[in-house]
Order: C-alpha cells, then sequence, then structure tokens
C-alpha cells in the first residue's frame, strides 16, 4: 500500500463518513481501494497537465500577444516521451490490476463454500449446512468464503460493493468468487446485470456476523436436512442409485470418491471432477462416459432444476463409500417408496 | 452570397430527395440526425427525472428499462456512429481531397434512405410499445424471456449498420482513388486520415453486427439455440461476437470526432498540426488494436484468467495513441496566435472531458480494477465522458467551424460562446457524481435505487437540465442564422484546407476547375502568399 496503515484508516473512516466512499468490509477491499487512489492520481495528474498546457499556451500565445505563429513540424524526442511516459504507466496499472484479479478470482483452499443460485428477480443462498436464504446472505468474519454461483434463466451478476467483489452468474455454468468478510454489519448486495423488469429489485443484504453469533445463526436457520442429504434423497428417489451402485456388475461407475480426483473418459481425454463437471455429466452424460462404460445414460436436461443439482454435486462431493447408496438401493427395491426431495422440477 | 451554389441549384423536395450530391445528402443527415438526437436526448431526459428519487416512482420499471434501452439504441446507431461521418465527413471529404463527389454518389443517397428506413422502423416499434433489451441486447434475456419489439428494433438496427457500412466503403474507395493532382496520403488533412481508420472499422466490424443480430433472430424466432445453454449454446458467445463489434464501434464514433479536433485546433492556432504523422498513424493503430480488445467487456463474465490478461495488456496499449493526439493537439498552440472562437471553444472542452473519458477507461482496463466499476455508474459515466463529453462537443466544434461553409452564413459568435460554456458546465455536473456512484457501487440500469446515493442523483439530473439548455441553444441560434447571420465569405477562419479556397456555399460540383495540390496540409505560409497575391490581383 505504500501509506501507514494509521494514516489509512483515518482517510478511509473520513472518506466512509462523507458518503463519497463506500465502506470498507472485507480484506480485498483495501487492496482495490490502494489501486483506486493510484488510477485517481495518474488521472488527476493526466487532466491537470493538459489543462496546464491549454491554459498556458493559451495565454502565453493568443492572437494579441502572439501575432504571428511560428511553424513547428513537430519533435520526435517529444513524441517519444509521450509515447513512452504513459505507455509505461498505463503497464504499471495493467500489472497492478491483475495481481488483484487473480487474488480476488482465485479462491484460498480453506474456503468455506455457499453456493448462491440467481433467478429473475431473487438470489437464493444454499449453505452446505442446509440453511436457505432469499436476498439474504449470513457469513462469519475472518474466513474465507467462497460462492459458487448460477443462474436459473438470464444473466445476472452478484455484487457487494462494500467487499470490493463482483462475478457474472451465467446460465448453464458455475461461477465463483471469494471474499473474507472484515467487520460485522449489514451490507448491499446487488445484481448489476441488467436482468429484466424487476432488475432493480435484485437487490439483497449481506449480514456479517462475528463467529460467536454466526454459529448461533447457523443453528437456528438449519431446516434440519443438509444439502447433501437432500442430494442422497434426489440420488434416490431419481434412480441414480440404480446404476451407480458401486456393484462390481452396475451400469455405471462407481461415484464414491470421485470428487477431485482425475477421470478417463471412453474418448481419451483426461477431466478432473468438480461441481462443474459433476453438473454437465447429470445434464450431459453422452458427452462425457467413463472409459469401460456404455453410453446408456439418459439426459436430466431439464428434469432437476439448479437447487436440486447443487444438492447432487454437495452429495457426491461428500460421497467416500458406496454401503449407503446399496443400502438404500435394497430398502427401495423392497417396495418402500422413496423418499420426496424437494430438488425435482413438478411437471 | 454567391449567385450559383449547390443549395439553390435545383429546388424542390424531389431535388432533394433524388438528389447525388454528397453536400446536400450531409444535410440531409444533418436534419435526420438531430431529430433522433433529441428523441434520444428526451428519453434520457426522462430517466433522470425518475432517478431524482430513489423509489421507482415516476413511470414503472417497464417502461423505465425501455426508456434507457430506446435511448441508448437511438443514441448509438442513429447518432453518434453517423453524426460527424454521415454529415460533416459526408459534406467535406471529397472537398479536402479535391474531388467533385464521393465515389458513388447512389450509393451515398442509398445509405442516406437505409438510414431513414432504419429510424422509421425504430420509431415503429416504439410506437408499438418499444423495447427493453438493454442497447446490447443480451441473451438470453433478448431470445428467450422478453415479450417486446426485439426482432422489429434488431432489424432497424441491422439495417443502421449497413447504412454504416456504405458510408464507409464509400470513403475508403474516395479516398483511394479521387484524390486530386498533388494530393498525395501526406498533404491529406488529418480529419482525412481519421476518417480513412473509421471507415475501415465500418466495413469490417459492422457485418459482425449484422451476424450476431441474425442470429439473436434465429435464436429467438426459431430456437436453433447457438447461445442457449440449455440446447449446448453458448451464452457467452453472443458477448463475444457483439463486442467484437461494438468496442471498434467506439471508435467509429470518436475517430471523426479527433478529426474534427485536429483541424479546429490548426485554425485557432494558425499553426500546422504538432506531429502530423504521429496524429496520422494513431488515428490508423486505434483502428488496428480497436479489434483486439473486446473482451475488455466481459473480464467478470467467467472467461479465462489468462484471456483477460492478453485482453487487459491490448487495452492499455490502444491507450496510448490517445494519449498522443492529445499531446499533439497541446503542443499545436505553443508557438501559434491562438484566438477562441466557439469551435475552439468545444475543441477544449473535447481536450479535457476526453483526457478524463480516456483515464477512466485505463481504470476499467486494469482487470482488478474492473471488477469493482464495471456494471455500475461508472461506466455509464466513463463512456459518456467518451461518447458525449468528446464525440458530441467534437460534433459541436465541427458544426460551428463548418457552419460558415455549409450555409455561407456565420451562427452568432457570442450566444454559440455561452451555449458552449453552458453545455461544458451542464455536462461535468450530469456525469462527475456518476463516477464517485459508481465506485460506491450503484448499478447500472436501476429504475430504484438505494437512499444513500440520492444527492449525488440529484445533482447529475441538475446537471442534465443545465446540458438540455446547452443543447437546445445551437438548434436555435443555428436556424436563426440560416436568414439573419452575417455573411461568411469563402474562408471567414483565413483556415488552409480545400474546402476554404472555395466559394460558401460551393458549387454543386465543389470547385470551378480541379484544385491542384501544391503545398502540405496546414500550410500557413502558402495560404498567405496566395491571400497576398489575390489581394494584389484584385488590387
Amino acid at each position: 500500500m505504500g501509506i501507514s496503515p494509521v494514516l489509512w484508516q483515518f482517510l478511509v473512516k473520513w472518506l466512509n463518513a462523507s458518503a463519497l466512499f463506500p465502506s470498507e468490509a472485507s480484506t480485498i477491499a483495501p487492496y482495490m481501494d490502494a489501486l483506486y487512489f493510484f488510477l485517481l492520481s495518474i488521472t488527476g495528474i493526466g487532466v491537470l497537465l493538459v489543462a496546464v498546457l491549454l491554459v498556458v499556451f493559451s495565454v502565453r500565445y493568443r492572437k494579441a500577444v502572439h501575432p504571428v505563429a511560428t511553424q513547428i513540424e513537430g519533435s520526435t524526442l517529444l513524441e517519444a516521451t509521450w509515447t513512452i511516459i504513459p505507455l509505461g504507466l498505463f503497464l504499471i496499472c495493467f500489472v497492478w490490476g491483475a495481481l488483484l484479479y487473480f487474488r480476488i478470482y482465485n479462491p484460498p483452499v480453506n474456503s468455506m463454500n455457499i453456493y448462491i443460485v440467481g433467478k429473475q428477480w431473487m438470489w437464493k443462498a444454499e449453505h452446505p449446512g442446509g440453511q436457505h436464504e432469499i436476498n439474504a446472505l449470513h457469513v462469519p468474519t475472518g474466513q474465507p468464503i467462497q460462492l459458487t454461483m448460477i443462474s436459473q434463466d438470464v444473466f445476472h451478476s452478484f455484487s457487494i460493493p462494500a467487499f470490493r467483489i463482483k462475478r457474472e452468474v451465467i446460465p448453464g455454468r458455475y461461477s465463483t468468487v471469494w471474499f473474507q468478510a472484515t467487520t460485522p454489519g449489514e451490507y448491499h448486495i446487488f445484481c448489476t446485470q441488467y436482468c429484466g423488469t424487476n432488475h432493480s429489485a435484485m437487490i439483497g443484504t449481506i449480514t456479517v456476523l462475528s463467529p460467536a453469533d454466526y454459529k448461533k445463526w447457523t443453528e437456528e436457520s438449519t431446516s434440519g436436512m443438509s444439502l447433501a442429504q437432500n442430494g442422497e434423497r434426489l440420488f434416490a428417489s431419481m434412480g441414480c442409485n440404480a446404476c451407480h451402485s458401486g456393484n462390481a456388475a452396475a451400469r455405471g461407475p462407481s461415484l464414491a470418491g470421485v470428487y477431485g480426483s482425475k477421470l478417463l473418459l471412453n474418448n481419451g481425454s483426461q477431466v478432473l471432477v468438480n461441481d462443474a463437471y459433476l453438473r454437465d455429466a447429470i445434464l450431459n452424460p453422452s458427452q462425457h462416459v467413463t472409459s469401460g462404460y456404455t453410453p446408456i445414460m439418459p439426459t436430466y436436461q431439464g428434469q432437476i432444476s439448479e437447487d436440486g443439482l447443487i444438492d447432487l454435486v454437495e452429495y457426491l462431493k461428500n460421497l467416500s463409500s458406496n454401503d449407503r447408496v446399496q443400502q438404500t438401493l435394497t430398502t427401495s427395491q423392497s417396495d418402500q417408496a422413496a423418499p420426496s426431495a424437494s430438488g425435482v422440477v413438478k411437471p | 452570397m454567391p449567385k450559383k451554389n449547390f443549395i439553390n441549384a435545383e429546388h424542390g423536395l424531389l431535388s432533394w430527395l433524388l438528389t447525388g450530391d454528397h453536400k446536400r445528402i450531409a444535410i440531409l443527415y444533418l436534419i435526420s440526425i438531430t431529430v433522433f438526437f433529441f428523441i434520444g436526448g428526451a428519453f434520457a431526459g426522462l430517466i433522470r427525472l425518475e432517478l431524482l428519487t430513489p423509489q421507482g416512482d415516476l413511470v414503472s420499471s417497464d417502461t423505465y428499462n425501455k426508456l434507457f434501452t430506446m435511448h441508448g439504441v437511438i443514441m448509438v446507431f442513429l447518432f453518434l456512429v453517423p453524426s460527424v461521418p454521415a454529415t460533416i465527413g459526408n459534406f467535406l471529404i471529397p472537398m479536402m481531397i479535391g474531388a467533385r463527389d464521393l465515389a458513388f454518389p447512389k450509393i451515398n443517397l442509398l445509405s442516406w434512405y437505409l438510414y431513414i428506413a432504419a429510424g422509421t422502423i425504430m420509431l415503429t416499434a416504439m410506437a408499438l410499445g418499444g423495447v427493453d433489451t438493454g442497447w446490447t441486447f443480451t441473451t438470453p434475456l433478448s431470445t428467450h424471456y422478453l415479450n417486446t419489439h426485439v426482432l422489429t428494433t434488431a432489424v432497424a438496427v441491422f439495417i443502421a449498420g449497413f447504412s454504416s457500412i456504405f458510408t464507409g466503403l464509400n470513403f475508403i474507395v474516395t479516398i483511394h482513388r479521387m484524390r486530386c493532382p498533388g494530393m498525395t496520403w501526406f498533404r491529406m488533412p488529418l480529419f482525412v486520415w481519421a476518417h480513412y481508420a473509421a471507415s475501415i472499422l465500418m466495413v469490417l466490424g459492422t457485418p459482425v453486427l449484422a451476424i450476431t443480430l441474425v442470429l439473436v433472430g434465429m435464436e429467438r424466432v426459431f430456437g436453433i439455440g447457438v447461445f442457449d445453454p440449455t440446447k449446448g449454446g453458448d451464452p457467452l458467445l453472443f458477448q463475444h461476437l457483439f463486442w467484437f463489434y461494438s468496442h471498434p464501434a467506439v471508435y467509429i464514433m470518436i475517430l471523426p470526432g479527433m478529426a474534427v479536433i485536429s483541424e479546429v485546433v490548426s485554425t485557432f492556432s494558425r499553426k500546422r498540426v504538432f506531429g502530423y504523422t504521429a496524429v496520422a498513424f494513431s488515428s490508423v493503430a486505434i483502428a488496428l488494436f480497436g479489434f483486439f480488445v473486446w473482451e475488455h467487456h466481459m473480464f467478470i463474465m467467467g472467461v479465462s484468467n489468462y484471456s483477460a490478461l492478453v485482453f487487459s495488456l491490448l487495452t492499455m496499449l490502444v491507450a496510448v495513441p490517445s494519449a498522443i493526439k492529445i499531446f499533439n493537439w497541446c503542443f499545436t498552440l505553443q508557438q501559434g496566435s491562438i484566438t477562441f472562437e466557439t469551435p475552439m471553444l468545444y475543441a477544449f472542452g473535447f481536450m479535457g472531458l476526453f483526457t478524463i473519458g480516456g483515464l477512466t477507461g485505463v481504470f476499467l482496463g486494469s482487470l482488478g480494477m474492473d471488477i469493482q466499476l464495471t456494471e455500475t455508474y461508472f461506466i455509464v459515466a466513463h463512456f459518456h465522458f467518451v461518447m458525449v463529453g468528446g464525440m458530441l462537443m467534437a460534433f459541436l466544434a465541427g458544426v460551428h467551424f463548418w457552419w460558415p461553409k455549409m450555409t455561407g452564413r456565420m451562427y452568432p459568435e457570442s450566444l454559440s460562446k455561452l451555449a458552449a460554456v453552458v453545455t461544458f458546465i451542464g455536462f461535468n455536473l450530469t456525469f462527475m457524481p456518476q463516477f464517485i456512484l459508481g465506485y460506491l457501487g450503484m448499478p447500472r440500469r436501476y429504475h430504484a435505487y438505494p437512499q444513500e446515493f440520492q444527492v449525488l442523483n440529484v445533482l447529475s439530473t441538475a446537471g442534465a437540465t443545465v446540458l438540455g439548455v446547452g443543447y437546445l441553444l445551437p438548434v436555435l441560434y443555428l436556424a436563426w442564422s440560416l436568414k439573419y447571420g452575417a455573411i461568411a465569405g469563402d474562408n471567414p477562419w483565413q483556415a488552409t484546407g480545400l474546402e476554404w479556397q472555395t466559394q460558401s456555399p460551393p458549387l454543386t460540383e465543389n470547385f470551378p476547375e480541379i484544385p491542384i495540390m501544391d503545398h502540405e496540409a496546414y500550410d500557413y505560409e502558402w495560404l498567405e502568399h496566395k491571400t497576398q497575391h489575390e489581394v494584389t490581383h484584385v488590387g
């Protein structure tokens, strides 16, 4: 930052009070603001320079005092100067901006994951522990949090100005962003990508709590079913377990421990199994056939909502053995009704 | 006033509607774009009025969305893109290179008719209920989720695109083939160079827009699924295609503005443009680099981090030629003999506001910074600084500068100076607060907004009111001057361009005989010689 922390704090507090500057509520915010002030000073100096040149030349060479112009061809030295100096400054902006970009878009490995589903015109947040929120998000301070986001319809964009983060929420594709909140309080969530009629009503509040308060909140607001548990129900009710049972004779590959592994496909390519891959393999199975298996899995496109997909992904992430899969299979074959799950799209 | 000129050469409405004269077509364009400017401006006025209060209380959300869409579509496709090239450029390019007309007069007329067709279709779409896609037509919103006149508007933009392609094509061929004897490339005014660069962008970029709009139409009507993820399409592909045109499009809009500034600054400093070659080639560099920066509109959209790096770097490079131009114009003043007529005031305004517009572009090109600023009012402020602060100032500079040539009459000087100052103040008051709103995080295209943003929005609306006055004034006094303005004479500014060496308004064939270019561009000593010679000759 190049500026003493005390001075920085003072400056930021003063600016905050003036309502001309957003509050700094995440670990990223000071980095963003430092670059902002650097860019502001370059702009200030640039504009001042142009203004001074215009004014000084206008006064000194106005017709009244300088009736005859001296014709000048140009100057290679000056051309080189105002090519190289701006270029150098812009390159600094490039490098600095790039470092910040990588910081904001590369989450730390220990971050806690929360899913966000955007739809016209609301934000749904799904915590792994089974807390569901609409147009609201509760997070603790001091813990890196990764948001895995997807849109159910059009492009949206998830923005928390006080945290200096924003990321497009894309239909049919997971995107991620992370932050670590520093100051308890309530801040705006905005949808910043125009998404139709009530675009400006697609706003919410993020509540930053101290770790103790957050723990209290999670206990009070859980729905009783974690995402993975929901996913397990779906896995059974949609009949996934019939083929992905982990039996040696099963028609589909075992999914236990598959998350995070490198998978060899029957077209010869190797893929890393992550959230995006799992989602895509459920929706477009014929393009993701594991080596040694036949493409018999039907597509689930249009049969399962984004929330349901998140539940399944969360379930598969945590699936380490097939014991329970086989157990469920036996019970459901013995004519016990499969538990209904909320993720299935009703016709 | 000269007895015979292009205005009184023929009479009757048909003589205008069927004309092949580039000057008459330019006048037709000037009238039509002015009409569309005020329609687009009226929408902007309503937007600012709505934003006076945080609640969405003046119009409904749907109406608000239509207002900003139609403001954007009209201003971009029916005002900014054709503003300088189709009016001032059309009028002057043949004269500046010593030709009698553009290479294809009929295609020139056709491009005006296409423009009018596009405008009519667009107005029809609005009369039938409007469109609310935003001027960017983002899929899948535009293809699957809106029930408004998307197709009609897309057709209008498609046709407007062809109008622009034809203009560009005409300019390129004319500049290559129709220069008068002695008019080498490096004797051409910088106005022509910048228009040449813009024309290349029009011809190469606009077809991509046309293709994209066709795909949007096919997707909307037949559901072909190029952009639809549920059918295996890629929703981001639309944005790649759209910005592949729409980023170069901002250079289509600004280069002709820069063209005007070079002429004005030189004339009122009575000095050749400092670093002629650097300014000429910077236009070409902008056109070239302009094609390789489109992804900077998509940094937060889940593009690969490494491709973002490349596009950020290229964005920084495209900023350099603009800086070169600004400094060269500043140093054109040095050792000059400067006067401050209205076009010069607008040119000064351009240089200040374009510098801010350009440097705030560096904020957005800087990857990390873009995350906070994109899709907020900072973007709105940035492109209005370039497009309104830059382009519109340049357009007004050009209209005032060449008004005596076009009409043979002078505009009223003090009133127009007042208008220039009012415009400058109004502009800054409107858009400066929006930079602050942007960093605070206020998203663009919001019908209602949180309470804490109100003060800055009120300032912005107040500024828009002042700006509106600044734009109405020229319409009134320029219309007045058509009848009551002082007779201008051939060369009221003592400028060096060939267009000033013939009568005002010019003959239909521009010059009694084709001129021979025997000097450099902006050769004020040549002009002085010539004037003295003429004086002795007559005396």
